[in-house]
């Protein structure tokens, strides 16, 4: 499989679509038309295979055989993780720690950096479009050390009241930790920007890239985040695998997370010596098949671009928005400037609820609901919405499908 | 009749656009709140109960159409009836949305029109929403009744 391509070429979408068979087949009597990515990627075929091939032939655990299926493990488990430092930038591979997903790398480091360190009175800034992951974690470690979890707020369009995020962040600030880009918004938050100002106080932060890592270039030495978050399914990779990127002094100076085997490097009865990152932070035996699939998933998304995949997807936007702007008594709810390929929306005539009912008997598979990101919904003071999230396999005729879809919906609710 | 529109039927949509008995009730002794975290339903159910028997019964809040549809004709179905018949006739309506064969269709109906619920499971919730309140407030447990 060697399929270079210049990232500035355009992608070439019929093609890339036979690498996915899930895309192939029909619902209800219809062409599938997957418009859920923000919630989970579909899977190509080469991550299929090789999870296939890693449980058929070369299943082993790691870092502890001898025997020659152990070191074949250990080998691509250790190469997976090179091949994500390079996907995100990291200075060092020892600088990725396998987590579950984006949910455990935020516990993570509330549980890890936060925990020991944090005071009453110390604050947590995160923004009010977070995932219930990028909250809650904040809340328990609040309750835990009497630290407060301060909420920077947002305008209509979905987007961070610049002044008010100044506002709120100053010296009593311990950790800033927002999202890349809101899943239930669409909306690009301004890192670098938000990096800069919160290192200007010493302050770090931790930017949430379950929605970022999929669709457009990361580098995270040049956005100079302190901690970066990613989901391996949302980026058609396999489900409960994911990676923590941190920087090594921070990981370093971290306690363990979980305690187990392969964290430690002795064991006494009288005492312990931790590991060295990243193996401290991975107790027990990790999800090998999941690590080596992540890595085939990157590998995949690697060969078509970042860049190329970004720029396709923005076309998917604003076709999409261009369609969907033109029904009448639809409302966008996320309607910020800088925008991933992200579609919520709601009906006058229709609940999120049924409108996701009815596009789904027509084949077409979007999310309706709150999104994980009820403080979200009260902000736009909706219950729910419905939302169309796009990767670089969808194409403009599935958007056309979503918008007969949603007439569809506006007949039976006239 | 295609799923769809054996789901969405008139008399569904009608009750959706006007809803029946939608009002808070002045003279109601119990009052339960049901709500759906997945779908952010949520529901206040009104009662006038006086010796098992519900006087008057209304309802008030939003959610999706299956759900208030539902919960409309509920209020119908039930005010009168005493707090065992109405418990009755939740049961055959669960067993009628749930694909269960055996039900007592005398009991049923006007909310045969939920039938069509029976081939789209995740709406079962929406369709029972309604009912599991009026059960909680029959029960008279003062708490927000919850589908999770
Ligand atoms: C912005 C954002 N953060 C965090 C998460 C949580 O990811 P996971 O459930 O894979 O841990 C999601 C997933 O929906 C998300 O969209």
């Amino acid at each position: 499989m060697t399929m270079q391509r210049d990232t500035k070429e355009r992608l070439d979408v019929a093609k890339i679509r036979l690498d996915f068979p899930a895309l192939a087949q029909e619902v209800h009597g219809h062409a599938l038309v997957y418009l859920d990515n923000a919630a989970t990627a579909q899977k190509p075929q080469c991550v299929i295979d090789t999870l296939n091939r890693y449980y058929s032939l070369e299943n082993a655990n790691i870092h502890r055989g001898i025997h020659y299926l152990s070191q074949q493990a250990t080998d691509a488990y250790d190469e997976a993780r090179e091949k994500i430092a390079r996907f995100l930038g990291a200075r060092e591979a020892r600088e990725i720690i396998f987590v579950r997903g984006t949910t455990e790398a935020v516990n993570l480091v509330a549980q890890s950096y936060g925990r020991p360190s944090f005071r009453p009175g110390d604050e947590i800034l995160i923004t009010a479009m977070e995932h219930h992951s990028n909250i809650v974690p904040w809340q328990m470690l609040a309750e835990q050390t009497g630290a407060r979890v301060v909420i920077a707020p947002i305008d209509d369009r979905g987007e961070l009241i610049w002044s008010e995020f100044e506002k709120r962040l100053g010296k009593k600030t311990k950790i800033v930790s927002l999202a890349h880009i809101s899943n239930a918004l669409g909306t690009i938050n301004p890192v670098t920007k938000i990096i800069q100002a919160a290192h200007a106080l010493g302050v770090p932060v931790l930017v949430d890239g379950a929605q970022s890592a999929p669709h457009i270039r990361v580098n995270v030495q040049e956005m100079d985040c302190d901690f970066f978050a990613f989901s391996g399914h949302k980026l058609y990779g396999p489900t409960g695998i994911g990676a923590l990127y941190g920087k090594a002094a921070l990981l370093e100076a971290m306690p363990p997370y979980q305690s187990g085997g392969d964290m430690i490097s002795a064991v006494t009865f009288e005492k312990t010596v931790y590991n060295k990152i990243p193996f401290k932070f991975e107790a027990g035996t990790p999800h090998i098949a999941g690590v080596i699939g992540l890595g085939a998933a990157v590998d995949y998304v690697s060969r078509l671009g970042l860049e190329a995949i970004a720029q396709y997807e923005h076309e998917l936007l604003e076709y999409g928005t261009k369609k969907l702007e033109a029904i009448d008594g639809l409302r966008f709810i996320g309607t910020a400037r800088e925008k991933s390929a992200i579609l919520s929306f709601v009906l006058a005539s229709a609940h999120p609820h049924d409108i996701g009912t009815i596009l789904d008997q027509e084949g077409v598979a979007i999310r309706a609901g709150h999104h994980c990101a009820m403080p979200v919904m009260e902000r736009f003071g909706v219950p729910a919405t419905a939302r169309a999230s796009f990767a670089f396999y969808n194409t403009k005729e599935e958007i056309d499908a979503l918008v007969r879809g949603i007439y569809k919906v506006k007949e039976i609710f006239q | 009749m295609s799923e769809i529109n054996e789901l969405y039927q008139e008399m569904i949509l009608d009750h959706t656009k006007s809803p029946r008995n939608y009002k808070a009730l002045p003279t109601s002794n119990r009052r339960m709140e049901g709500y759906n975290p997945l779908c952010g339903d949520r529901y206040t159910v009104y009662l006038d109960l006086a010796d098992d028997v519900i006087r008057d019964i209304s309802f008030q809040g939003s959610g999706c159409a299956i759900s208030k549809s539902s919960a409309s004709m509920m209020t119908q179905a039930v005010k009168g009836k005493t707090t065992e018949e109405a418990r009755r006739l939740f049961q055959e309506f669960h067993k009628m949305i749930t694909g269960v064969t055996e039900y007592n269709k005398n009991l049923i109906g006007k909310l045969t029109v939920f039938q069509g619920v029976s081939e789209f499971p995740v709406r079962v919730k929406c369709a029972t929403l309604g009912w599991h309140t009026l059960a909680a407030a029959l029960t008279g447990n003062e708490k927000t009744v919850s589908t999770e």
